[in-house]
């Protein structure tokens, strides 16, 4: 584990950075909220990096004016799924835009075992990589 | 393993104080005001006071109330500048009064106070009835009103008849499942949002009797008195210079005696039937101007509301043969 010494999931924004406390997320979203993007709160336990598409937990939030509304979804999810990958999603609905603009881990399981590679040999020299995290050899909702 | 053995140039000096970065708190702590004048000063909540004595005409205990909470949130705010105890009072109000005193108005400018004052986050306010917190099946009315809640979150949440909510003589009303959420917002997130609840007095007095866990977390019960004739006419008179036009020679006297006659017909709504009847003279106006035909209109003649368009009304028609 050269690349990350961690052994943390770096997804979306901050992930290299110590974990946010509550009070700066709190200032991500009301920054968010004043550029008039959606929030949205979104959980997995699936860490493999081509899992672009978590749960969702709720609807997305639109006309918030107050970082306190999508603050209480999120101690509800972390109620519910407190050793899940939770993440904050901001949607920017301006046309041609439409997109995802912001997103960031604000929960993490207490251990996070990460990837393990497999490599196969094909024709010749190919080789072929497989990314398997080691936490998914055992069913969902069971895995940390 | 969960938090990083690397460290961050930076991160170990102290992080800034949430406080003072956000703009969560209009009034700086740290200015640590002494005196009532320089709160006064600080918040301007003094000229939302004065803007409220000069735009509404009456409702003097309404008012009389609202000076006593901006004072107290005020010496709240000297307190905590001195680090005594001063633990976020209570600001759920509930407006009761007959239709047309002026409850609607009267929230607007509580949202702008309480934001002036630091006590609500973003000031804006929130109007919902029952249809936007009452869901329709079951699993509905929670998520619903969880949605309107975190609308209404950093300002003042407006529930208009609020009475409606709870329906006794239908014991599977989803009404209740909403007060109960409410209830739960309204005690946790005291500081996060401040609710409004509206209505008429003897509906609301029943709605509350039911209902005594939510009259227990209101702490204001605000009852807005009915306008006396001349607080009518005075209010008469503003609606006709917003929108220019003024009561014709003889026009003024008329109309206090429209007012004392449809006080006492059923269905009287105060400033709002002032404006209803105001907007029939206009009518009524414009017709008459409307049938002469050559006659060149100035100024004058278009701003002018003559006796003959009030006296047409249906409530002199008992007099007239």
């Amino acid at each position: 584990m050269m690349t990350n010494p961690t052994g943390r999931l770096t997804q979306g924004q901050f992930s290299f950075l110590p974990d946010l406390t509550d009070a700066e997320i709190n200032l991500q979203i009301e920054y968010g909220l004043r550029r008039g993007y959606a929030w949205s709160v979104e959980y997995t336990d699936d860490p493999h990096p081509r899992n672009t598409f978590w749960e969702m937990f709720g609807m997305p939030m639109f006309d918030l004016r107050d970082a306190a509304g999508v603050m209480l979804e999120l101690r509800n999810c972390r109620q519910t799924f407190p050793h899940h990958y939770i993440r904050l999603v901001a949607f920017d609905s301006t046309r041609g835009i439409e997109s995802i603009t912001m997103s960031f881990i604000v929960n993490r399981p207490p251990s996070e075992p990460g990837f393990g590679l497999q490599r196969q040999e094909g024709p010749g020299r190919t080789l072929r990589y497989t990314l398997t995290p080691y936490a998914t050899t055992r069913p969902e909702g069971e895995r940390y | 393993m969960g938090a990083p053995d690397y460290s961050i140039p930076g991160s170990v000096a102290p992080r800034p104080a949430f406080e003072a970065v956000s703009d969560a708190a209009p009034l700086s702590v740290a200015g640590a005001a002494r005196t009532v004048a320089a709160v006064l000063a600080e918040s301007q909540v003094e000229a939302v006071l004065d803007e409220l004595e000069r735009d509404l005409v009456g409702l003097a205990p309404v008012k009389q109330r609202i000076r006593d909470i901006a004072a107290l949130l005020v010496i709240d705010k000297l307190r905590m500048n001195l680090g005594l105890q001063a633990e976020t009072p209570s600001l759920h109000m509930s407006f009761t009064g007959n239709p047309g005193t002026g409850k609607t108005t009267v929230a607007l400018r509580m949202a702008e106070i309480l934001h002036r004052l630091g006590y609500v986050r973003k000031g804006h306010l929130v109007a919902v009835t029952r249809d936007d917190l009452v869901g329709q099946y079951i699993g509905h009315t929670a998520p619903k009103t969880r949605e309107v809640l975190k609308k209404a979150m950093g300002g003042v949440l407006f529930i208009d008849e609020a009475y409606y909510l709870y329906r006794p003589e239908n014991e599977r009303d989803y009404g209740q499942e909403a007060i109960e959420i409410l209830l739960q917002v309204m005690e946790n997130q005291r500081d996060d949002l401040v609710v409004i609840l509206a209505g008429y007095k003897d509906r609301m007095d029943t709605f509350f009797k039911s209902n005594p866990g939510l009259s227990s977390r209101i702490a204001h019960h605000l009852d807005f008195p009915d306008y006396t004739v001349d607080e009518l006419q005075q209010i008469a008179r503003r609606m006709l210079a917003q929108r220019h036009y003024h009561f014709g020679a003889g026009a003024d006297a008329v109309f206090r005696d429209y007012l004392e006659r449809r006080i006492r017909q059923p269905h009287f709504a105060n400033a709002r039937s002032v404006r209803n009847a105001l907007d029939r003279a206009r009518l009524r106006q414009a017709s008459r101007l409307f049938a002469e035909r050559e006659r060149e209109l100035g100024q004058d003649d278009l701003t002018t509301l003559l006796p003959v368009d009030l006296l047409a009304s249906r409530v002199f028609a008992d007099t007239q043969p």
